[in-house]
Parts: structure tokens; sequence; C-alpha cells
């Protein structure tokens, strides 16, 4: 349909301009490295060794959350400094139809960061590649970069807004890591932090990926991800569509 | 409200307001347009002239659904821009000066053809009106390269092609024709002429004023937030009735003789325009009075080149309005 398909082309196009951009490039090449490093020897470390390709896939979704949140932060400031925010918002579209191409395209290209730090982690550190439920793992990853996507729409709202969009993002890369469990289990963080994980769809897809990776129910980690995720969607189109009228009146969609 | 209007403004303002510093935040207010009112007809091209700063872009903004008004109402095309926004934007294009606003990593067509889907131009139609389009800009060929290599005028170029995708009723065009060489632009010019004598409104701002008085049907002069005057071209020459202008082409004329010659009697204006090495001395005076002799006297010793007395043009005209605003 219409919808679909200008959701599908703007995908597209957003892929293309992101991936053309020798910095992303550059990042995309590096830090899935570090990455696997990371995860290995922080595991190795703490004695456990049978762990490492949990490990290597958790390291791999904090490099699809990354992408997630600098995409989504980092795509709406460059797009303001290109110019193009106006310009597509100006479009006779709902803002989330605008926008919502843009996180997905962020959140796949973060999938090539999760595949990439396991390609490493089988090369440099030969992390043996057997999945508890292979086809699972696939469904399960697809759904996390939806997850990503929709919670980046989300986060994009507030971007919108903010002039300075970079600075937030720089303060929720690291908590989100950490709080969702891509890395540690939730169990050895604060209780605190419960409640939060609880809501953040990346701690179910970060849950789903390393069930299906080292044994366990993934179907209903899966379910509840996407059913966040479709919460965030909801949330996120109504957020922007108060956020666009903001812009408006506040004079943020341009530079000065 | 009558539909023979492309668009209606009613008392414009728009106050920008910025916050600067974080310890101790300075709340800066500067009233960009102070009350405008006019009105386009459909088909009409209408010019919008001012100084730097005097409020064009932000007039445009306010019609084209960008900014929302501080007060003032506007409609286009019959639907208000502030609360029938996305009607509005269906109607409109909106094209403006400088090279950004486009994906720079993307080709042309990337560019044409993602917009085109953003406008729900039919997928059918897609790529006849893209090549169209890229004929009349003069981008045929070109269109697989990306626009990080485009020159200035191209890119200009590529930016009127994408605000026509959807063939609108009302196009806004602020500055189109920056950075765009001479031939280009007397294309362009031909291009915006051909589309209001087909029933398309224009607005149109520019600095050149020769472009302003070939195309516009009306012109407001603003300046200040505030329209200063509003005509047809000929009408705003007459603001220069009652004038004359002497030009004198000066190399290195010292501050003090401009002065010198702000003071001389029958004299309203003077402006000194750089001219690569030379300076364009425009003396304007009361048409009864004969200033040229004066003027050459006040700049004995300095070397010139031509002088010359003339009627004054739209450009006098509204240097005469800018300067009395
Ligand atoms: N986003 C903004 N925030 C604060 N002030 C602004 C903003 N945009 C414009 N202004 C101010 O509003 C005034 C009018 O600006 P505007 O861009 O409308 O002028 P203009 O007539 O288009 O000028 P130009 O011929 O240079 O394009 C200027 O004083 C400008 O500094
Ligand atoms: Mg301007």
């Amino acid at each position: 349909m219409n919808v679909l398909r200008l959701l599908v082309v703007g995908t597209l196009l957003h892929i293309k301009q992101i991936s053309r951009s020798p910095f992303e490039i550059a990042i995309t090449l590096i830090v899935p490295i570090v990455q696997a490093t990371l995860a290995v020897y922080l595991f190795r470390a703490g004695g456990e060794q049978h762990r490492l390709l949990e490990a290597a896939v958790g390291a791999g979704v904090m490099g699809v959350w990354s992408s997630v949140l600098f995409g989504s932060g980092g795509a709406i400031q460059g797009q303001r400094w290109m110019g193009t925010l106006e310009m597509i918002m100006l479009a006779p579209r709902r803002p989330v139809l605008v926008i919502l191409p843009i996180t997905i395209a962020t959140g796949l290209t973060g999938i090539y960061a999760l595949l990439a730090t396991l390609v490493w982690g089988r090369f440099l550190y030969g992390i043996r590649l057997d999945f508890a439920h292979p086809a699972a793992f696939v469904v399960a990853s697809v759904v996390c970069v939806i997850a990503l996507g929709m919670f980046g729409l989300l986060l994009a709202a507030t971007f919108v807004l903010m002039r300075n969009a970079n600075a937030l993002a720089n303060t929720l890369e690291y908590p989100v890591w950490l709080v969702s469990g891509m890395l540690v289990p939730i169990t050895v963080l604060p209780s605190w932090t419960g409640p939060i994980a609880a809501i953040l769809p990346t701690t179910w897809g970060a849950r789903a990926l390393r069930e299906a990776t080292s044994g366990g129910p993934v179907w209903p980690s899966v379910g509840i991800c996407l059913g966040i995720s479709l919460l965030c969607l909801a949330l996120g189109g109504l957020a922007l569509t108060h956020v666009e009228r903001r812009a408006r009146a506040a004079a943020t969609l341009a530079l000065a | 409200m009558g539909s023979d209007n492309a668009i209606e403004a009613h008392d414009l303002r728009r106050t920008y307001k910025a916050r600067t510093g974080w310890l101790k935040p300075k709340r800066t207010e500067v009233e960009a347009v102070r009350g405008v009112t006019f009105t386009v007809g459909r088909g009409e091209l209408f010019g919008l002239l001012g100084p730097n700063g005097a409020g064009k872009t932000t007039t445009i903004k306010m019609l084209n659904t960008l900014l929302i008004p501080t007060s003032g109402t506007a409609r286009v095309c019959g639907f208000d821009v502030e609360k029938e926004t996305r009607d509005v934007r269906r109607r409109i294009g909106y094209v403006f000066g400088g090279d950004r606003g486009l994906y720079d990593r993307l080709s042309a067509l990337d560019n044409l053809r993602y917009f085109a889907e953003l406008y729900g131009v039919a997928p059918r139609d897609q790529k006849r009106r893209i090549a169209e389009l890229l004929e009349l800009v003069g981008l045929s060929g070109r269109e697989g390269e990306r626009v990080e290599g485009y020159s200035r005028g191209m890119r200009q170029r590529l930016h009127i092609a994408r605000g026509l995708l959807h063939s609108p009723d009302v196009l806004f065009l602020d500055e189109p024709s920056i950075g765009v060489d001479p031939v280009a632009a007397r294309e362009l010019r031909r291009t915006v002429s051909d589309l209001a004598s087909t029933g398309t409104t224009v607005l149109l701002t520019t600095h050149y004023m020769a472009e302003a008085d070939e195309l516009c049907d009306r012109i407001a002069v603003i300046a200040d937030g505030q329209i200063q005057a509003l005509g047809t071209p000929a009408e705003l020459r007459h603001r220069a009735d009652g004038r004359r202008v002497v030009e004198v082409e000066a190399y290195g004329v010292p501050e003090s003789a401009v002065d010198a010659l702000r003071g001389l009697p029958g004299v309203r204006e003077t402006a000194v325009e750089a001219r690569g090495a030379l300076q364009l001395l425009t003396v304007h005076s009361d048409a009864h009075v004969d200033v040229q002799g004066d003027v050459l006297r006040e700049l004995a010793g300095i070397r010139l080149g031509r002088v010359d007395s003339r009627e004054p043009t739209l450009e006098d005209a509204y240097v005469a309005i800018v300067s009395a605003a």
C-alpha cells in the first residue's frame, strides 16, 4: 500500500545515506571488534568461558543500541544540519511516517554490528557459533531491530524538539546498556533498576537473544518485546505529532 | 474569505524567543515580523523584497506552515496555515536558496524519488514526472551522480525540481536564483513565469531588482518586519518620482567624501557599492535640482570613471522606500 511503500522507500534511502558516511563506516568497522574483544576479556576474567557466545551476542546488541541511539539522535540532528529536517517535516504526511524510516534504518545498520561482532568473535577468539535455537535466534534478531527502531522513534520525538539532541544521546548510551542487561545479567544489578529494565524493549530483546543462544523459552520474551515496541510506536507517533507543533512554535526545525 | 485569493495573510506577527547561557539564562526576543497583511490572487506572481533580516523568510515560513505565527492568521488555498496544516502542505511547494536541504550522499534521482514518495506522487507517474523535471532544470544525464559532487547552481536546480514534483498550486520561492549563473537564471525566470501563466501562484523573494521587475505582477517591499510599500513594479517606480539619480564610478572614495555628498543641497540619499576595484556612487536628488556639478566638485582629486545622470529605476525606488523606513 501507499504507506508501506513510503516506509520501505524511506528506509532504503536512509540506509543508503547512513551507510555512505565515512564516519559511520569507520565506526561500524572498528566498534564490533572492540566489542567482541571487550566481551571476551570481560567474561574470561570472570571465569565464565562457557558463556563466550552469549557475551558476544550481548556485545552485538549493544552495537545495535548504539546505532539506534546515535542514529535517531544523530540523524535528527544531522538532518537539522543538512536542512532536510524542514523539508521532510513539510511533506503532507504524519510525522511518524517521516521519522520511522530513519530509526528503522539505524536499527538495520545496527544489526550489521551484531553480526560483525559474532564474526569477529569467531575469527579472533574462536568463539563457536552453536546456538541453542538457530531459527529463533534469527527471528529474535529481527524483532530486536524492530524494537530498537520503535524505541528510537520515541527518542526521536524528543530529539526533534531539542536543538542539541546529541547531548541526550550521549548520556543515554551506557545506562541503557547496563540496565537492560545487554552485557551483564540483570540479576547482578541493584534492585531499583529492575522496574526500569522491565519496561525497556531492549531488555526483552536482549533476553530473547540470550535465550536463543544458550537455551530457554525464547518466544515469551519475543512476544513481550514486540508488545512493548508497538506501545512505543503508538506513543512515539502521538508524541511526534505533538512535538512537530511545538517545534513549529519554537522554531527548532531549522538551525537558527 | 474570497476564493480568488491563493494567499491571504492578516496581521501576521512572529517573535523569536531564544535563551542563551545555562547558568544565568538570558532571554532575548526578536520581533522578526510585525503585522504583515496582504493577499495574493490565484495565478499571481507576487514579489517580496527587502533588506537582509527584514522578515521575508520568516513570513514565507509562516505561510508554508514551518512556523506558527505568534499572532495573526493566514490562509493558503483557503486553508488555515496553523490548523489545516496538511491541506496546505499538499498544495504548496517550497524552494529556498543555498546549497542545503538535500541528501548529499544520495543521487539526485534518489532525492527526487524519496520526495515524490513523501508527496504521494502515484508510483506509475513518478518516473515520467521526475524525468520531465530533470529535463526542465537541465540536470538530465547527471541524475545518477551524488549530490555532494554537485555545484551550487546544480543543487539549486535540483531544489527547484523537487519543489515542483507534486505540481503545487502555490509555490514559495525564497531567493531561488542565489548562486545560479546568468544563463541558468534566465531559464529559471522563464520557468517561473511559465508556471505563473499556467495558473500556479508564486510568492518570490529575491535581492535582484531586475528579476523582480521582470517577473512580478505585484511587489511588497518589507523592512523591519513591516510592509513599507505594495504595488505593481510601475506603481513602485512612482515612489521615486520627483527624483533624479546621478551615478559615478570612482576609485578609492574616502568615507568623508561620501558624507560630504550627503550634505549637499537637494541630495536625498547616497549609496556606495563596491564593484571590484571601483566603487559605484549613487546619489538621489530632487528632480529639479541638478546636483551633478556639485557632486563632481566634491569628488575633485579622486579618479573617476563613467558619470551618468538618469531617471530612477525600480531599484532606486526600492532604495528610497527602504531608507525611508
Ligand atoms: N530561528 C531564529 N531564531 C531567532 N531569530 C531569528 C531566527 N530566524 C530569523 N531570526 C531573526 O529574524 C529576523 C528576520 O529574519 P528573516 O530570515 O525572516 O529575514 P530575511 O528578510 O529573510 O533576510 P535575508 O534577506 O537575509 O534572507 C532577523 O533579525 C533574524 O535574525
Ligand atoms: Mg531570507
